[in-house]
């Protein structure tokens, strides 16, 4: 061996050191996830809750360092064998029911939930109205006006 | 009936422009606190520049008292505090801090440079106690009467409005309801 391959070869000796080094310390950071089990129903629960510092978020996706936090008091609420409703129940016990994604059915939710079914029902209704009254029009007042409206014809193929 | 084709659908405009310039004064980053009315959370928490001394909410019973949440983090404290120092002057009422999620020394510097207008500091460095108050934007006060019911809750910084026309006169309000 000449001297710089002797050069080479201690440098990838201890090129390779390194990377072994970093790979085994890579494994001791693995305790983040120790419970995957924990972490899912954590990350379930956070998905239903919206992150209060960045209002589109829901905790389990914001960085923001309060989503982090209330993800860790998750973990240790479910650490403590609370249940799923449990915990949504300390979240909108602190933050009110703004923190849910899904607003809960009451006396002041009423119009946001009833209001699209309401609202379908009243157009549905109008439409049967407009058409039995035209389906009691005679014939003719439709036939009179058809050459004037030619825009309104389907264009030919 | 001839009408209501043309004017219905303008009616309908009008009261859809009604909600949107409603929704134009409204601020969404405003949560109201579910703890208006309630029990202030109960804590335990070690003074800021006292570590061995420690501070309970039930210590502050029968006194009316605001809880200031600050940190030297926080942008919107620094316009907030000297407001906050020159309404500790008037001394209605006593003012604690939460110094939340902050380091003890940066802190302390802080309150140093700026003026304290804190009878103590509460010590929050993970900032459960947070937590429990439903603390999401800083700066946040709660106003706290004698029997430990949080009364009333700011959201961002006080205003020299919002002092002049909410904080003092419910100051003076529950003061005069707890006979002080």
């Amino acid at each position: 061996m000449t001297p710089t391959l002797r050069v080479i070869a201690a440098w990838l000796a201890a090129l390779f050191l390194v990377i072994g080094l970093s790979a085994a310390n890579a494994n001791e950071a693995a305790p983040a996830v120790a419970d995957p089990v924990l972490e899912a129903r954590m990350l379930a629960i956070t998905a239903e809750l919206r992150c209060l510092v960045c209002q589109n978020q829901t905790i389990a996706d914001s960085h923001a360092d309060l989503a982090i936090d209330l993800r860790q008091q998750v973990r240790e609420l479910l650490q403590k064998g609370m249940t799923d409703q449990q915990i949504t129940d300390y979240m909108t016990e602190r933050y009110g029911d703004f923190v849910l994604y899904r607003p809960p059915f009451k006396s002041t939710t009423v119009l946001l939930w009833v209001g699209p079914g309401v609202l379908l029902v009243l157009g549905l209704l109008g439409l049967v109205l407009v058409l039995r009254r035209r389906s009691r029009m005679p014939e003719d007042r439709f036939d009179a006006e058809e050459p004037e409206g030619p825009q309104d014809q389907a264009p030919a193929a | 009936m001839k009408y209501l084709k043309f004017l219905l659908p303008l009616a309908i405009f009008l009261v859809l422009v009604g909600f949107l310039m409603r929704g134009l004064s409204l601020d969404p980053r405003e949560v109201p606190s579910p703890l208006i009315n309630k029990p202030a959370p109960a804590f335990a928490l070690a003074g800021l520049e006292k570590p061995d001394t420690t501070f309970k909410r039930d210590d502050m019973l029968g006194k009316v008292w605001l809880l200031n949440v600050f940190a030297s983090w926080c942008v919107a404290c620094r316009e907030e505090h000297p407001l906050l120092v020159e309404f500790s002057r008037m001394k209605m009422l006593p003012i604690y801090g939460l110094n939340y999620k902050d380091e003890r020394i940066a802190g302390m510097k802080w309150l140093a440079s700026f003026g304290n207008p804190y009878e103590a500091s509460l010590y929050d460095h993970d900032g459960r106690v947070g937590i429990d108050y439903g603390v999401y934007g800083v700066p946040e006060s709660f106003l706290i009467d004698a029997k430990g019911v949080i009364r009333y809750k700011q959201i961002g910084p006080f205003t020299p409005e919002s002092i002049e026309t909410k904080l003092i006169p419910l100051v003076q309000q529950l003061k005069k309801e707890a006979g002080i």
